[in-house]
């Protein structure tokens, strides 16, 4: 049992102990360790690194910087101002019980094409601070999934923290799973309208090998919003159905248990309008994020 | 190794914990409580809901070896007294209760809610249960349960 109690320790007992499997609020982990298909040697104790459990403002504000060990409780309770989408994820992970103990980071370590925070890293286009005894990298949340389950740490890396932009305008977050709680999503979606830049932001989750950002759905909002972001009112009805369209094709969903590839493609569909027509709405009315 | 830790109040020092050891493992069988239950082993049911330093968790979600320094409440400790908690006796009193198997992790998530939310409405109640399964009851008599605490407790002084 590895139980370092600062940052700098973690490091060093995470590069002389490789076989170790880092562990803080176990949501993953431990459900393998349970199941039997995973048995690390040891485990690598995050729970009691100092000031890995909290949140600031970097960049003269304009970015939060979510510290590895702070729980999705604490980002609903603290963060729906700044980062609406992510709180908005964070709300339909699991149970209390789960958003009491999960962290964004676990779920970037994880890198499941399921993960809920995922969507809405790519839609804000974050940035995952990688690092360890060599240094500290910024890994962009588009470099960051390279396969099912697997992602660009490298085996001596621990995420320190996760860097997200403070929203500058509406995001929303949607899912689809059999009920409210409890679920893995069958697919999900999130959508950022970045008005300081300007720029549209997508995420798409559940309906590919690694989450995905739907790029020519991206392009062809931003081509449509063009100089009209301050009157989204003038945005063709049309545009919601096509920007649906191009979130599906953006998709490369397989059949399983959760759910076939045709559903998917036609949820994501349904998801990415509706997503629209309530970000347009916000915009309509003002609602932008302090 | 060893493990140090606050029980419900009594501290105990455990030798010869497995690394990988979920804390729900370790409270049913190094420190002898059976209340907290064993059912899903996921974190999908509930049942093992415990306190780790004040926060809800699944036990089965915790290594043991995590808890070291901390201080852990399960269902048998919410009573300081040593008797019923009112949450225990609503659930007692509104028949929230079939085979029994989830009530213990029931009552701990009733018993955080109601602290945070003295006076919950249903919807805030299904919310902040949806992380606890019951395969018997339907759930009403349990919504029945929290609320007639919630009334009982909130009427105390």
């Amino acid at each position: 049992m590895l139980r370092p109690s600062s940052w700098r320790g973690a490091m060093l007992l995470r590069s002389q102990y490789p076989d170790a499997s880092p562990i803080c609020g176990g949501t993953d982990l431990m459900v393998d360790i349970n199941f039997g298909r995973a048995r690390p040697a040891t485990l690598l104790d995050l729970t009691s690194v100092e000031d890995i459990d909290s949140w600031e403002l970097i960049d003269d504000g304009r970015t939060v910087r979510i510290g590895a060990g702070m729980s999705y409780t604490r980002i609903i309770d603290e963060l729906s101002g700044l980062c609406p989408a992510l709180a908005q994820a964070a709300r339909t992970i699991g149970s209390p019980q789960i958003r009491n103990r999960g962290t964004v980071a676990g779920n970037l370590a994880t890198a499941s094409p399921a993960g809920d925070s995922h969507p809405v890293l790519l839609a804000c286009w974050a940035q995952v601070e990688a690092e360890s005894v060599r240094g500290l990298r910024l890994i962009d949340i588009d470099d960051f999934f390279v396969g099912p389950k697997r992602s660009a740490l490298e085996p001596d890396e621990l995420i320190r923290a996760v860097r997200v932009p403070a929203a500058t305008g509406p995001q929303q977050f949607a899912k689809v799973g059999p009920r409210n709680a409890m679920v893995i999503a069958t697919v999900s979606f999130a959508l950022n309208l970045d008005t300081a830049t300007p720029r549209v932001g997508t995420g798409i989750g559940s309906a590919g090998p690694t989450p995905l950002r739907a790029r020519a759905a991206e392009q062809m909002l931003q081509d449509s919003l063009d100089d009209r972001w301050d009157a989204p009112g003038s945005v063709d009805e049309d545009v919601g159905r096509q920007f649906g369209a191009l979130v599906a094709e953006a998709a490369s969903p397989i059949d399983d248990v959760r759910g076939s590839a045709e559903y998917r493609r036609h949820a994501l569909a349904v998801l990415g309008r509706r997503c629209l027509s309530w970000a347009l709405q916000d915009l309509g009315e003002g609602e932008v994020a302090a | 190794m060893r493990v140090n830790v606050t029980v419900n109040g009594v501290a105990h020092s455990v030798d010869h914990v497995w690394a990988l050891e979920s804390l729900l493992d370790f409270l049913r069988e190094r420190v002898g409580l059976r209340g907290t239950k064993n059912a899903c082993e996921q974190g999908e049911c509930g049942s093992c809901s415990v306190y780790v330093d004040g926060v809800l968790v699944c036990s089965c979600l915790v290594a043991a070896v995590q808890v070291e320094g901390r201080s852990v409440v399960t269902v048998e400790g919410l009573d300081s007294g040593g008797g019923m908690h009112p949450v225990q006796q609503a659930f007692l009193d509104a028949g929230a209760v079939q085979c029994g198997f989830c009530t213990p992790g029931m009552v701990v998530a009733a018993h955080c809610l109601l602290a945070d939310n003295p006076d919950p409405d249903d919807l805030t109640v299904r919310e902040e249960l949806s992380g606890n399964l019951c395969r018997c009851t339907g759930y009403q008599k349990i919504l029945d349960a929290v609320h007639l605490a919630a009334e009982r407790t909130g009427a105390a002084p």
